[in-house]
């Protein structure tokens, strides 16, 4: 008598298309996946407990570390926290600096995100067309805030330096330049008929579901629910600014991808629109603090609109220079838990589109 | 002019463009040392500078020939310790190494592949990749340009070709 | 239903008594917690668990003489950060349970969210959620010793 059976494959922790060390159990049948369990944990340096042994500026660099292809925004999160729990008000030019370099960062995460993208579903042009631009972002970075990657920008009450000379002029010529390489990689990618045949109708995901498993960032848009922290919750300045928010209709891949596209093309409006206005505006960038931070007893928790979702922390204090707790909310660990019951049904190679579609980051995942 | 060997005998100028007399090992060292094949496998940060960051169009390293990522341990040539190496995960990092064939070097990117870097006190953490395995080049950063990762890549061709003079 | 917080919260206070409220938290037991989060979620609308996370607060030591620890009455709290999607609002949920024992019924069934969060807090804090359908480790290896993020937690670090 024939009969079938289940075997268990291993998805490795060193595989070039998870994006980093993690590994996936599958029980396939045949090809089809039956069960797929996530193995997370492979980079967890144990951020939270160094924390409560750091002064409260010492512990920004770790923030830069937990995302770091868009680190502005997880320092932005940290000291949004702290100035909550000791009611620090940020100057106005403070603020724009901050929007200006936390909407740099999430261009540089997308385009970094659509071409490791079209690398995993197989087109190697697509990532070197993408570099090609994150280059560019990354020097304007390096030359606002000294580094490249991990910039360490934001400072409890304001930031660490203003601009030098000239350099609005040159981020302004790269925003102008920025529509026609996105229409570049539409073209290339979004309209690629292999790319659109393996990555639609993939991996859909309902509304309803997102929400039940508290799923954030392009992964919940893409379901169609509008949720987007900087305009149902606007934190610093977002709410002088015009902007939309993006929206998919199916919750496939497809609609993940696309929604990061657009997404960049929002970001652009909303720097070119910070330029404009930062212009005006003169004064201090950082507010007066003491030297040695001793924020009052109790907790504090704040949250902000990160590249992959949204990314809370909660800050209990004790009246020490030390903080006594420190909790990252990550949206990619978040946004992994359903990954199991998504590719129940298809096939070894969809796992990676779908996998790529959520665009997780390990070192947030794992913290 | 009298073209001379090394030996001091004369000989026709043309020859000593053409043929070159060495040891095998000297010979198959300059064929390892032009055609590094890394294994493609990065653990945290430093693998975006270091790995994509330097295959990437600006910092290009297939312009040395050290561009063929091959996913399999079987047939890489060099291991690229680049971020940070838990409890959990030195085990499959030395059992990656142990499965690479001979002669095979190492090279440790960004200061928590060398000795832990940020996360030296962290109670999860292995403080540097020598712990494990055995490592030739260090590069220095958190995380370091690609020019330097760059650096690294020459300074390990160099020692490939000849492994008696280390250059410090 | 469009209800302000504060409304949300003073029927809350009517309907269970015994929980402690202030302007954007509330403080229960663990008795209160499950029929609590399901009436948050059903009827005012709080469908999206935002965060949810917890932190030690050991006793503290009261003299020198006194180092008998079956005396340990410090207490571990649990915080839950709720949002409502369609109305824009937000509560946090706060409860404690005990050092020695410490077990807490799972929201699993309320938020499909709980799963990972919940196994993230056993792992480093050792608390038990009743009612998980896979209450293992999910960061640490599956024989580490001990729940690192516990204020007494000894470790030697890489630092020579």
């Amino acid at each position: 008598m024939l009969r079938t059976e289940t075997y268990t494959m291993n998805f490795g922790p060193q595989h070039p298309a998870t994006h980093g060390v993690f590994q996936v159990v599958l029980t396939l049948d045949g090809e089809r996946i039956v069960k797929a369990e996530p193995v997370c944990g492979y980079l967890h340096r144990g951020i939270e407990k160094l924390a409560e042994s750091r002064t409260y500026t010492q512990v920004i660099p770790y923030t830069d570390r937990l995302d770091y292809l868009a680190a502005m925004l997880q320092n932005w999160g940290y000291v949004l926290a702290v100035e909550k729990l000791m009611g620090i008000e940020v100057p106005e030019r403070a603020e724009y600096l901050r929007v200006i370099s936390g909407e740099l960062s999430r261009l540089a995460s997308h385009v970094l995100a659509t071409g490791v993208y079209a690398l995993d579903i197989g087109g190697v042009t697509g990532f070197l067309l993408c570099f090609r631009e994150r280059e560019r972002m990354m020097d304007l970075l390096e030359e606002l805030t000294g580094s490249r990657m991990t910039l360490s920008y934001a400072r409890i009450g304001g930031v660490a330096d203003d601009v030098p000379e000239g350099w609005l002029d040159k981020l302004d010529k790269l925003m102008d330049d920025m529509p026609g390489y996105i229409d570049e990689y539409d073209g290339l990618i979004t309209g690629n008929e292999i790319f659109q045949a393996r990555t639609k109708h993939v991996g859909k995901l309902s509304p309803e579901t997102a929400i039940d498993y508290s799923l954030s960032g392009p992964v919940l848009r893409g379901s169609g629910v509008n949720y987007d922290l900087r305009k149902a919750k606007p934190y610093s300045v977002y709410d002088r600014f015009d902007f939309e928010v993006p929206l998919g209709k199916n919750g496939d891949c497809f609609d993940r991808y696309y929604c990061r596209v657009c997404e960049m093309r929002q970001s652009v409006r909303i720097i070119k629109q910070a330029i404009e206005q930062i212009r005006e505006i003169d004064g201090p960038i950082k507010a007066k603090v003491p030297k040695v931070l001793k924020p009052p007893k109790g907790d504090a928790y704040a949250e902000v609109e990160s590249s992959k979702g949204i990314m809370g922390f909660y800050i209990v204090s004790d009246g020490t220079n030390k903080p006594y707790r420190v909790h990252v909310r990550r949206p990619s660990f978040i946004n992994l838990g359903y990954l199991d019951e998504m590719c129940r049904g298809w096939l070894i190679a969809d796992l990676v589109a779908i996998l790529g579609s959520i665009d997780i980051v390990l070192g947030e995942v794992d913290c | 002019m009298e073209v001379t060997n090394d030996k001091g005998m004369p000989m026709p100028s043309e020859l000593k463009r053409l043929v070159h007399f060495a040891s095998l090992e000297k010979v198959l060292n300059v064929a390892r040392a032009h055609s590094i094949w890394p294994l493609g496998f990065g653990l945290a940060c430093c693998a975006i500078e270091a790995l994509m960051g330097t295959n990437g169009p600006r910092y290009d390293l297939s312009r040395f020939g050290y561009e063929v990522m091959r996913p399999t341990p079987r047939q890489a040539d060099v291991m690229v310790v680049a971020g940070t190496i838990t409890h959990k995960s030195a085990p499959f990092v030395l059992r990656l190494w142990e499965q690479m064939a001979e002669p095979k070097w190492c090279i440790a990117v960004g200061s928590c592949a060398i000795s832990g870097g940020p996360f030296v006190d962290s109670y999860f953490v292995v403080p540097g990749a020598r712990e494990l395995i055995p490592v030739d080049v260090y590069v220095p950063g958190c995380p370091p340009r690609p020019d330097a990762v760059i650096d690294g890549f020459l300074k390990l061709r160099a020692k490939i070709l000849d492994p008696k003079v280390v250059e410090l | 239903m469009e209800k302000k917080l504060p409304d949300v919260i003073k029927d809350l206070k009517e309907k269970y008594p015994r929980i402690e409220v202030s302007e954007q938290t509330i403080t229960l037991s663990a008795e209160d917690l499950l029929p609590v989060m399901q009436e948050l979620k059903e009827n005012y609308g709080f469908n999206y668990l935002s965060n949810l996370t917890a932190a030690d607060y050991p006793a503290e030591k009261k003299g020198k003489g006194d180092d008998n620890e079956a005396e340990d009455n410090g207490e571990m709290e649990v915080i839950y950060n709720l949002t409502s999607i369609n109305e824009n609002c937000f509560l946090t949920v706060k409860t404690r349970v005990s050092r020695k024992e410490p077990e807490l019924p799972s929201v699993f069934p309320v938020w499909g969210g709980a799963n990972w969060q919940e196994r993230e807090v056993y792992d480093l804090f050792g608390i038990v959620f009743t009612g998980h359908p896979n209450l293992k480790r999910i960061l640490l290896t599956d024989n580490f010793e001990g729940y690192p993020l516990r204020k007494d937690y000894q470790w030697v670090g890489g630092r020579k």
